[in-house]
């Protein structure tokens, strides 16, 4: 393209104009912000995406302060820390607003991942914008896990050991690979030194990368809206969704509101309540790591309790009802079920395989498989919800009751998780495990029973 | 939807509250609740005081500065080398003991635990209800003993101001009377601390209640200890919210303009 010179007349027009022909400014910022189109009834559900975006920038920025007196070293991690927050002018609130920080990025991505489940977000034509958002999780899920060992204090330390010593009972190769992971033999100086790499780069790196094809995944097909309904089909004159507003400066003005609104709550667990009474910063991880002192109770942080109370339910008594489930539902299959005989013979075969690891395997192994069975579940959620509507509001009654529960076990889960054990509570940590795994197995059925009420055409909406 | 952000919010705020309840109050010791005002300098020095004069003998504060004790606590600083410095000459060391940690092991059995941090670990109302739990003990190595944590090894520091209890019995919560608050009222020349009723059998320097009042002062220079930010924190924090509830004002004024053509 030939390049032309330009008077100095204009010179902002002549700049974009010589930045455009170089690189796609004008166009980038068009097709992403001035001209793609969102519905215009965004509710308070839809702050948290740009909310989580907020918070990767900030643990970035404060992750970054914060590098520069941290000293990953088992002798000094836990001193350096406390140095930050006495000695350095201000490093409290750098270190606040980064263990605050990673608590709140968990509150937003989970408030993001519900709306997407009530308004049918992660259904057609937003399948692949659903799975790499599943795969942010995972990948926030090990980048707090290992930012969690990084303060060394005990509960760090003890809490990285339960978890890594989960891999052995990964068949033949398990305790070699927990060796490998650790790089030596107990959680040690290796151990912190390598996770701290992981942590600050490697982590950081794929996190940016992946929000970055989530966006451009979610570009490609349109955000939702609390309706479910697809906005391009009522187009105005010049192509235009009658019901879609420019992303800029709509959605960015309006989002402001919530960035506001957010950060009174994050700046006021900051400033206020730093430990959320335990729950945010955990008391015994106020002590150095101790390999020869155990914590009287071992627990994760809260964002990580349903799945680890899921791990925890996994006793021998789970086992043997899982073992009946499992009978119950071949039986089922083959007195009610109308699928094919072939289909049925190699269901039994497969339910004969679990059922003989059930018998043999361990609780602890199963907790495992449960617990990481729990995760992938979240990844099958397009292909399981058969619902003919997308948004709650016009969702049949079995699945709001369904989602309830669901919620309510998750909730049930995430506060025993955060309790030592009793007979009792595993009990209901066991019923609520079942819950949680029912909630996805039967939601073929149950969203594709009850009676759903009519889409509209429009999107619902009143101006103000 | 409303019904359902409504049961999201319930939930939630039930189980934040259920679970700092429960973190918060930890086993389920019986522990007195202290009362500790943050904002009172003359408190916060006298503790400080008690710290370096009985406590910093054995324990270290490893982490914490002379001179930064003194410029949060409003001490001037010859105050602060005249009468709180003994293990150092220099203002911004860290308070370290002199007492040798192996030494300290084979006196004791343990190293004295450092007590930065000791008031996150424990909480206030354990610590306030700890240091004033030592009774005589003749079967114990050191002589004394600990009713809120059984078989310590460290002796009652400072039984010169408290002077020297003896353990009555347990309180027999059928029994007790209490008074409005649910508090058990001692009988005439009894004391309880916890839930353990003691007797003086040497008076100390200082009266009970002067006792108590002393303790709940090194409890608060203990909190403080545990983290210095917390005395400007709610400061800066007033200052931020309100700037922030300005901003949302602001923001909310600002879309409404701009969502004025959105039918």
């Amino acid at each position: 393209m030939a390049i032309h010179r330009h008077d100095n007349h204009k010179s902002a027009n002549a700049f974009m104009e010589w930045v455009d022909q170089r690189f796609p400014a004008t166009k980038v910022w068009n097709e992403h912000l001035a001209e793609y189109m969102a519905a215009k009834n965004f509710n308070f559900w839809y702050f948290f995406g740009s909310l989580a975006i907020l918070m990767l920038v900030v643990q970035i920025a404060t992750g970054i302060f914060l590098t520069m007196h941290y000293k990953p070293d088992a002798e000094l991690a836990f001193a350096s820390v406390e140095y930050i927050m006495r000695d350095v002018p201000y490093g409290w609130l750098v270190r606040y607003l980064h263990s605050t920080g990673a608590s709140m990025f968990f509150v937003v991505v989970y408030l993001h991942m519900f709306r997407g489940v009530i308004y049918g977000s992660h259904r057609e034509p937003r399948e692949l914008v659903w799975l790499i958002g599943c795969v942010i999780f995972v990948a926030l899920m090990a980048e707090a896990f290992m930012g969690y060992l990084l303060p060394w204090g005990n509960m760090s330390y003890w809490g990285a050991q339960v978890i890594l010593s989960l891999f052995d009972v990964i068949p033949f190769v398990g305790p070699a690979l927990t060796e490998w992971i650790r790089g030596d033999f107990v959680i040690s100086d290796a151990t912190l030194n390598r996770f701290f790499a992981f942590h600050v780069i490697l982590l950081p790196l794929i996190l940016v990368a992946l929000v970055f094809l989530h966006l451009v995944a979610l570009h490609q097909v349109g955000s939702n809206n609390p309706d479910g309904i697809d906005i391009y089909e009522n187009l105005d004159e010049d192509g235009k969704p009658v019901d879609g507003i420019p992303f800029f400066p709509y959605i960015v003005i309006k989002d402001l509101i919530g960035v506001a609104g957010f950060l009174i709550v994050y700046l006021g667990i900051v400033f206020f309540w730093p430990d959320l009474g335990g729950i945010f910063l955990e008391k015994d991880n106020f002590a150095p790591a101790n390999p020869l002192q155990t914590p009287p109770d071992i627990v994760p942080l809260w964002y990580f309790t349903p799945f680890y109370s899921i791990l925890r339910a996994s006793t021998t008594s789970l086992l043997e009802a899982m073992l009946w489930i499992n009978a119950g539902i071949v039986a089922w299959m083959w007195i009610r079920s109308k699928i094919s005989i072939k289909a049925k013979i190699a269901f039994s075969i497969l339910a004969a395989g679990v059922a003989v690891g059930l018998y043999f395997g361990s609780g602890k192994a199963w907790g495992v498989v449960l617990m990481a069975a729990a995760i992938v579940c979240f990844f099958l959620l397009p292909w399981l919800d058969r619902s003919p509507v997308y948004s709650i509001r016009y969702r049949s009654m079995p699945f709001k009751i369904a989602l309830v529960l669901f919620l309510a076990a998750f909730f049930i889960l995430g506060y025993l998780g955060m309790n030592a054990p009793t007979p009792g509570k595993t009990l209901l940590a066991q019923i609520c495990t079942v819950i949680y795994f029912a909630f996805f197995a039967l939601m073929p059925w149950f969203t594709s029973i009850g009676q759903t009420k009519p889409e509209p055409s429009r999107v619902t909406y009143e101006a103000h | 939807m409303k019904k359902l952000s409504l049961l999201l919010v319930t939930l939630l705020s039930a189980s934040v509250l259920a679970s700092s309840a429960l973190a918060a109050g930890g086993h389920g010791a019986a522990v007195d609740e202290v009362h500790m005002n943050m904002s009172d300098k003359a408190s916060l020095q006298n503790g400080a005081k008690i710290f370096v004069n009985y406590c910093l003998s054995c324990h270290s504060a490893e982490y914490s500065r002379y001179n930064r004790v003194a410029e949060d606590l409003e001490i001037p600083l010859w105050q602060l080398k005249e009468n709180l410095m003994f293990t150092t000459e220099k203002e911004g060391d860290l308070m370290k003991t002199t007492m040798p940690a192996d030494d300290a092991k084979a006196w004791f059995g343990v190293t004295p635990p450092d007590l930065s941090l000791v008031a996150r670990v424990r909480k206030p109302d354990w610590i306030y209800t700890y240091l004033r739990a030592f009774y005589l003990d003749e079967s114990s190595p050191s002589g004394w003993n600990n009713s809120l944590f059984e078989n310590v090894a460290m002796p009652h520091a400072m039984y010169e101001l408290q002077g020297v209890q003896r353990v009555v019995g347990k309180i027999d919560s059928a029994t007790q009377e209490v008074d409005s608050h649910g508090k058990p009222i001692a009988k005439e020349g009894q004391i309880i601390v916890g839930d353990t009723i003691f007797e003086l059998q040497h008076p100390g320097k200082m009266s009970s209640v002067e006792f108590d009042k002393a303790m709940s002062d090194l409890t608060a220079f203990l909190s403080y200890m545990g983290e210095p930010a917390q005395l400007k924190r709610h400061t800066i924090g007033v200052f931020t919210i309100g700037f922030l509830i300005l901003l949302m004002l602001l923001c909310m004024v600002l879309k409404a303009e701009y969502w004025r053509d959105v039918h």
